[in-house]
C-alpha cells in the first residue's frame, strides 16, 4: 500500500471503508508550553512493522506517548481501528522505555509478564492460573521462560527489555506501540526482538516501534515515520527511506548518518 | 513493675490499657500495609506533608464545633477536619508542581513546614478559648494514648477493616500502579483516581492514628515496618503481611510499654520499637540483611577457595600420573600449587586448613599437601564437574546462561544424565582429536556414590 496523502488523511472515514489501526490527524504535542510535535498526520496500514526514527528530541517518544493518551494532546486527534484509545484498550500492547520502572521492585518475572492480563482480568479479579499460563506462554516467546521465576532485580538490559516484550505479548493486542526496544540490548536479544517483531507481523498485527539505529531501519522495517518534529515523511520504506529524505530529517550537517545511508542504499 | 502485672497488660487483661493496647495494634497493621504502598509508590515524603498539614484543621475543626454549641471535644470533626487540611496540603504541593519550577522535595517541605506553622498559630487560639484549654490539643502532635476512648477504638476498627479489603480487592491494579504508572495508564487503568484512593487510604490511616503516635511520629509508623519487611522478602504480597505484622507488633509493644511510663509519649516508644524492628530486619533479614549477606558471602568464598585447592591439587597429581593409570595420592608442595594459581601464601594456607578441617587432607604440614582418600574423591568430583561445564559453555553457549549453575552438587542434578553422557563424549571426542589442554573428564563418579 502507498503513503496515503495529507488529503486522504484528512477526509479517512468518508474516503477509505477500512479502519487503519493508527490514524492521526493534526497532532500537535506541547511539553511546558513548547511544541514539541505538531501538525501530525499519519495513516498506518494494517500489518505492518514501521519504524520511527529521527534525531534526538525529535519527539518520537512524545508522539508515541500522546497516541496512547499518557501525555495530553495540544490538538488533534488519534484513532485506534477507528475510534479514539479510550474505547480501544484491549487491542493496544504497548512496551514502555526500560527506564520508566524501577528494577528493584519486589516482584518476579511471571508476575511482571502477568501485568499484561490485567487489562483482561478486570477490577478486583485476583491473579489466577490462566493469566500465569498466558504470561509463561508469552515467556516461551521471547525465550525467556527458564527465568519466570527470578526476581526482576536479576536480569540484565536485554532480559528486562524482553520481560516487557513478553508482557506486551501477554496483552494479545492487535496494535503494538515499542518505545526504543532495541536501546542497549545484546546482539542475542536484538535478534530474538526481531523474531518476534515479524511473527506478529506474521499473524497480522502491526506494530510501531520507535527506533535509534538507522543502519537497521531498512532490514527490520517495511514502513518508516522520519520525524522531526514533524512528518518529513512517512510510507513503505523503500519508498522513503531515502538520501534526501534523510536529509531533511537529520540536517546536511550530520555527514556521517548520510554517508551511513548513502552506504546502505548502495549497497541494496 | 512485676512481671505479672506486665504480661497483664501484653495480654489484655489489665481492662484499662486493654482499649488502648489493641487500638495501637490495629493501626499498626493499617500502618504496615498502607506504608507499603506508600514506599513502593516512593511517595513518603508526600505521606509526611500530609500528616503535618492536618494540625491547622483539628484547631479549626474544634473552633468551628465550639461555635456550633459543642463543648466537648468532639472527635470525628477533629478528625474530619484533619483530614480536609491534611488533603488540602498535598493538593498545594501538587499545585506548585505543576505550575512552577520548584520540584517536589522543596515544595513538599514548604507546604510541610507553613501548614504545621499555621497550625501551631491555630493552637494558641485555641488555648485562649475558655474550652480550649482542656480540649488537650496538643495530643495531637505528640500522641497521647491516655486520652484514647472507645470512638477510637471503632474508628480504627473501620480504618484497619478498609485498608484489609482494599488491599486485598485492589492488590494487583496497587501493585501495578507501583510498579509502573504509564503501562498502567496505557492498559486502561485510570491511575488518577487510583492514586486518590491510595492518598484517601493514606489519610483515612494517618488520621485515625494522630491520637496513639502524634503527627510528627505517624509516618516513621508509615514507613519503618514496609522497610524492614523488605528485607525479609522479595514478593509483595509476603511484605504487605509482614508489613503489618510488624507494624501491629510494635504497636502492641510500644503501647504495652508506655503504659508503665505514662510521662513518656506514647507515640515516641512505638516508633522507637519499629526502628529496633527495622534494625534487626536490616542486619538479619533472610534475603537482604547486611549480616546475613555477608556469611553467605564467606561460605560462598569458602566453597569455592576449597574447590580451587582440589581441582590445583588433582590437576597436579593427573598431571604426574601416566596416561590411562589411575590417579594416585602422592604428596604436593605448596610451591607447586601456588604456581597454579595467583595465591598468597596465607590465602593458601587458611584453604588447607580448611580443607583439613573438611577431613579432605592429611595431617598439617608446612611443605606438602596430601590428599585423603575422601578428599581425591572430593577433587575428582570437582574436577569432573568443572570440565563439563566448560564444555557446555562451549557447545551451548546461548542457554548457558540461564542452566549454568556452578553451585550444584553434580551437573547431572542440573543438567541430567543424557546431556551429561552426551558431554562426556564431546570431551572424549576433543581429547582424540587432539585439542590441547582439555583433557577427558575423569572416572566418572555416578550420582549416589
Amino acid at each position: 500500500m502507498n503513503a496515503v496523502s495529507k488529503e486522504q488523511i484528512h477526509q479517512a472515514p468518508a474516503v477509505s471503508g477500512e479502519n487503519h489501526p493508527l490514524l492521526v490527524r493534526d497532532l500537535t504535542v506541547a511539553y511546558h508550553r513548547k511544541p514539541v510535535v505538531w501538525d501530525i498526520d499519519l495513516a498506518i496500514p494494517e500489518g505492518r512493522l514501521v519504524g520511527v526514527v529521527g534525531p534526538n528530541g525529535a519527539g518520537k517518544s512524545t508522539l508515541l506517548k500522546a497516541c496512547l493518551d499518557l501525555i495530553p494532546s495540544t490538538s488533534g486527534e488519534v484513532l485506534i481501528f477507528g475510534e479514539p484509545y479510550k474505547k480501544q484498550f484491549k487491542r493496544v500492547g504497548y512496551v514502555p522505555q526500560r527506564e520508566s520502572v524501577d528494577w528493584d521492585f519486589p516482584v518476579s518475572v511471571l508476575d511482571v509478564v502477568a501485568m499484561g492480563t490485567y487489562g483482561q482480568l478486570g477490577w478486583f479479579r485476583p491473579v489466577k492460573k490462566r493469566s500465569k499460563a498466558l504470561a509463561l506462554q508469552a515467556l516461551e516467546r521471547v525465550g525467556l521462560a527458564d527465568y519466570a521465576n527470578r526476581q526482576i532485580s536479576q536480569l540484565s538490559g536485554g532480559q528486562q527489555q524482553r520481560t516487557f516484550l513478553a508482557r506486551a505479548l501477554a496483552q494479545d493486542a492487535d496494535i503494538y506501540f515499542m518505545d526504543e526496544p532495541f536501546a542497549a540490548v545484546d546482539a542475542a536479544t536484538e535478534r530474538a526482538i526481531v523474531e518476534v517483531l515479524r511473527e506478529l507481523q506474521r499473524r497480522g498485527k502491526t506494530c510501531l516501534v520507535v527506533h535509534h539505529d538507522l543502519s537497521t531501519v531498512a532490514e527490520y522495517f517495511d514502513w518508516t515515520i522520519l520525524l522531526n518534529m514533524r512528518v518529513v515523511a512517512a510510507g513503505p520504506t523503500d519508498s522513503v527511506f531515502n538520501d534526501e529524505n534523510l536529509r531533511k530529517t537529520y540536517g546536511s550537517k550530520l555527514s556521517l548518518l548520510s554517508e551511513a545511508a548513502d552506504a546502505l542504499m548502495r549497497s541494496r | 513493675m512485676e512481671w505479672n502485672e506486665i504480661f497483664d497488660v501484653l495480654l489484655l487483661r489489665d481492662y484499662n490499657t486493654r482499649l488502648v493496647v489493641i487500638c495501637t495494634l490495629l493501626l499498626g497493621a493499617a500502618c504496615g500495609l498502607m506504608g507499603s504502598f506508600l514506599l513502593l509508590r516512593k511517595r513518603s515524603l508526600m505521606g509526611d506533608t500530609l500528616s503535618h498539614a492536618t494540625l491547622p484543621g483539628v484547631g479549626l475543626a474544634f473552633m468551628v464545633s465550639v461555635g456550633m454549641g459543642l463543648s466537648d471535644k468532639s472527635l470525628p470533626i477533629l478528625l474530619f477536619g484533619a483530614a480536609v487540611t491534611g488533603v488540602l496540603g498535598c493538593w498545594v504541593v501538587l499545585f506548585i508542581r505543576n505550575n512552577s519550577r520548584v520540584k517536589d522535595d522543596a515544595a513538599m517541605g514548604i507546604v510541610l513546614s507553613v501548614f504545621f506553622g499555621a497550625g501551631v498559630v491555630v493552637l494558641s487560639l485555641v488555648q485562649s478559648m475558655p474550652e480550649g484549654s482542656a480540649a488537650g490539643l496538643e495530643s495531637f502532635i505528640y500522641g497521647k494514648t491516655a486520652s484514647m476512648v472507645k470512638g477510637d477504638f471503632q474508628i480504627l476498627l473501620i480504618v484497619t477493616a478498609s485498608v484489609l479489603l482494599v488491599s486485598v480487592l485492589l492488590f494487583k491494579e496497587f501493585r501495578l500502579l507501583c510498579f509502573d504508572e504509564s503501562f498502567a495508564a496505557a492498559q486502561g487503568w485510570p491511575v488518577r483516581w487510583l492514586d486518590v484512593l491510595l492518598l484517601a487510604l493514606v489519610t483515612l490511616v494517618t488520621v485515625a492514628g494522630l491520637q496513639a503516635v502524634g503527627l510528627i511520629l505517624i509516618i516513621a509508623f508509615l514507613i519503618t515496618p514496609a522497610a524492614a519487611a523488605r528485607f525479609w522478602t522479595d514478593r509483595l504480597d509476603r511484605m504487605l503481611i509482614l508489613s503489618a505484622v510488624i507494624g501491629a507488633l510494635s504497636g502492641w509493644l510500644g503501647a504495652s510499654v508506655s503504659a508503665f511510663f505514662p510521662r513518656m509519649p506514647a507515640g515516641a516508644l512505638i516508633v522507637l520499637i519499629a526502628a529496633v524492628c527495622f534494625l534487626v530486619s536490616m542486619l538479619f533479614g533472610s534475603v537482604r540483611g547486611v549480616v546475613v549477606r555477608f556469611f553467605r558471602q564467606e561460605t560462598l568464598k569458602r566453597k569455592v577457595g576449597r574447590q580451587h585447592l582440589l581441582r590445583a591439587l588433582y590437576e597436579i597429581l593427573e598431571a604426574e600420573s601416566a596416561e590411562g593409570q589411575a590417579v594416585e595420592i602422592r604428596p604436593v608442595e605448596f610451591r607447586q600449587v601456588r604456581g597454579r594459581r595467583t595465591w598468597s601464601d596465607a590465602h593458601l594456607r587458611r584453604y588447607v586448613q580448611q580443607a583439613y578441617e573438611d577431613g579432605l587432607v592429611r595431617a598439617l604440614d608446612r611443605e606438602v599437601i596430601t590428599l585423603t582418600d575422601a578428599g581425591l574423591m572430593e577433587a575428582e568430583k570437582v574436577t569432573r564437574n568443572h570440565r563439563l561445564w566448560e564444555i557446555y559453555l562451549i557447545e551451548y553457549a546461548d542457554v548457558a546462561a540461564s542452566r549454568v549453575d556452578r553451585d550444584a552438587d553434580t551437573v547431572e542434578h542440573v543438567l541430567g544424565e543424557r546431556m551429561v553422557a552426551t558431554l562426556e563424549a564431546k570431551l572424549m571426542q576433543l581429547r582424540e582429536a587432539g585439542s590441547s589442554g582439555v583433557p577427558a573428564s575423569p572416572h566418572p563418579i555416578r550420582p549416589g556414590d
